[in-house]
Order: structure tokens, then C-alpha cells, then sequence
């Protein structure tokens, strides 16, 4: 039965994969990696890695290839005709096969006795969120730390790059609808006033 | 199934990747196909993880995936300030650095 898993799953992955190489769109991309993502979810379910499959799951399939599909259609226009192929595309798939071909000798030839065993025996708990957690807040507690010290850089970093630059103007004319303009009345003296906004304001 | 089938799974994913890496011109799939290279290291590190029946494997899978999720909202950044500035999306296009 796991080996029968094992083989749709890593199918699933291996053909995930080679969508998101060689689909034209890069909508189908991300919908391909998305197929990818679960299929290795599938495998880790089957290396008894509960926890991190379900983090799998949600992070990645969830959050992060929402992210991906926002920002691909929000660029779609400027990136759908794109010429596909570069000057040394042949170079690159000799590569990825020697590349492939070559770390199938170092993993597989490299004489380990448990390559070919189904793992070492294992205490009950193993891969649940508990023995991760405990991992997480005792041995490796300064990479924890320094983790979440790295989002926050992210997101900060995603915020000011992405933020509106002086450069792209609004147009102007445009009648900007808030929901303040619904619940506020009008001469009031508030600070929205004041600037021209709201229900006084003539843009 | 033995250990070795889920590295050679692994050593497959990680080269699909390299490959869309070298060969594809669209940033956003670059940025995919780091992804799947990611992926197939968080496999391998998996894999090994239950071969010596420690988690401490998976404590670094979960780390990698961090800091995946790190790289992807930068990137996706990037490409989204590229195209306010009507900046070509193709890496190709891209030989300066300066703003």
C-alpha cells in the first residue's frame, strides 16, 4: 500500500515539477506547483513527518501560492507574450541532467547501509507538532528566534518595495469612496475635512 | 519504500529545478522553480530525518520552508516594484542594477 502511495505521489511531484518548467503561462505555473506542493505533502505523510506535512499544506499551498497568484495576475499583462527560450537554453537542460544524473550517484552510491532500509525504529511521537515544538523551543531555540526575526525583515522589506513611489501619479478627478463617507456627517470640523476628503472635499 | 527511492525523487526535483532556473526568462517562474529546488531539499532532509529516526531534520525543513516564504514575499516585491516602474519583467532585460 505505501509503496503504491509513495509512486503516485512522487509521480504527482516529479510531473508537478516539469509543469512548472515547461507550461507557457505563468498562471498554469503556479497551478502546477501547487499540484507539486501536495504531492510532497503526500510523501512527508508517508516519512511519518505529520507536522511538517500539515505546515506543508497550509503555509506553502495555502499562503504562499495565493501570494504568487495575486502577483501573477497582477503582472499577467506585461509578462503573457514573453519570447520563451534563451541563448543557452540547450546548455541548461545538458545541465540540469548531468546535475541530476550526478547527485543520483552521490546520494545513491554513497555506500550508506540505511539508504536501502525503510529507517530506523523510531519512538511513538515521532514528527508530531509536540516533539517538533519541544525541538524547536530547546535545542534550536536560537534558530526560532532568528526566524522570526527574518519575517519580520520580510515582510518589512516586501512593504517598502512594493509600496507607490512618487514616480506613478494618481489621476486626479477621481472620487475616492470610503467607509467613513457612509457613517460621518458632514461639517463636523474633523481633520478629514480639513484636507479636502470626505464629503467636502471637491477632487 | 526504501530511503533511496525518496532521494532519487528528490535529486529529480532538484534538477527539473536547476534547469527552469537556467532556462526559463520570466522572473515569476524563476522565482517557482527556487521553489521546487527548496522543496526537493526539504525532501531530502525529510527523508534522511527518518532514516536515523531523529526529528532534528524536520526542525530544519521547517526552518528552509521560513525562509522560503522569506525569499518569496521579497521577490514578489521586487517584481511588483518592477512593473510600477514599467521595468521589462524579463531577467534577460535586466543587466543593471541601478535604480
Amino acid at each position: 500500500m505505501s509503496a503504491v502511495l509513495f509512486f503516485i505521489a512522487g509521480l504527482g511531484a516529479v510531473a508537478g515539477a516539469l509543469g512548472v518548467v515547461f507550461l507557457r503561462n505563468a498562471f498554469y505555473s503556479v497551478l502546477a506547483l501547487v499540484c507539486h506542493l501536495l504531492s510532497l505533502a503526500a510523501l512527508f505523510l508517508l516519512l511519518d513527518a505529520q507536522f511538517v506535512a500539515a505546515a506543508q499544506v497550509i503555509v506553502y499551498a495555502g499562503a504562499v501560492m495565493v501570494l504568487y497568484v495575486f502577483v501573477v495576475s497582477y503582472v499577467s499583462d506585461a509578462s503573457a507574450a514573453m519570447p520563451v527560450g534563451g541563448v543557452g537554453r540547450t546548455t541548461g537542460y545538458l545541465f540540469a541532467v548531468a546535475l541530476a544524473a550526478e547527485l543520483m550517484i552521490a546520494m545513491l552510491g554513497s555506500g550508506l547501509k540505511a539508504i536501502d532500509s525503510r529507517g530506523a525504529h523510531f519512538a511513538a511521537g515521532f514528527g508530531g507538532p509536540g516533539q517538533i515544538g519541544e525541538l524547536l523551543l530547546t535545542k534550536f531555540l536560537f534558530a526560532f528566534e532568528a526566524a522570526s526575526f527574518l519575517l519580520l525583515m520580510a515582510a518589512v522589506g516586501a512593504v517598502v518595495l512594493a509600496r507607490r513611489r512618487g514616480g506613478v501619479v494618481e489621476e486626479p478627478g477621481r472620487p475616492v469612496l470610503s467607509v467613513m463617507d457612509l457613517i460621518r456627517e458632514d461639517n463636523l470640523g474633523s481633520m478629514a475635512e480639513a484636507v479636502n476628503a470626505g464629503h467636502g472635499g471637491e477632487r | 519504500m526504501d530511503i533511496g527511492w525518496y532521494l532519487a525523487v528528490s535529486a529529480i526535483v532538484f534538477a527539473i529545478g536547476a534547469g527552469g532556473v537556467l532556462t526559463r526568462r520570466n522572473p515569476l517562474v524563476t522565482l517557482l522553480c527556487l521553489e521546487l529546488m527548496l522543496n526537493a531539499a526539504n525532501l531530502a532532509l525529510i527523508a534522511f530525518s527518518r532514516m536515523h529516526g531523529n526529528g532534528d531534520g524536520q526542525v530544519f525543513a521547517i526552518i528552509v520552508m521560513v525562509v522560503a516564504a522569506c525569499e518569496v514575499t521579497v521577490g514578489l516585491g521586487v517584481i511588483v516594484a518592477m512593473h510600477r516602474r514599467r521595468l521589462p519583467i524579463d531577467v534577460d532585460e535586466l543587466r543593471e542594477l541601478h535604480g
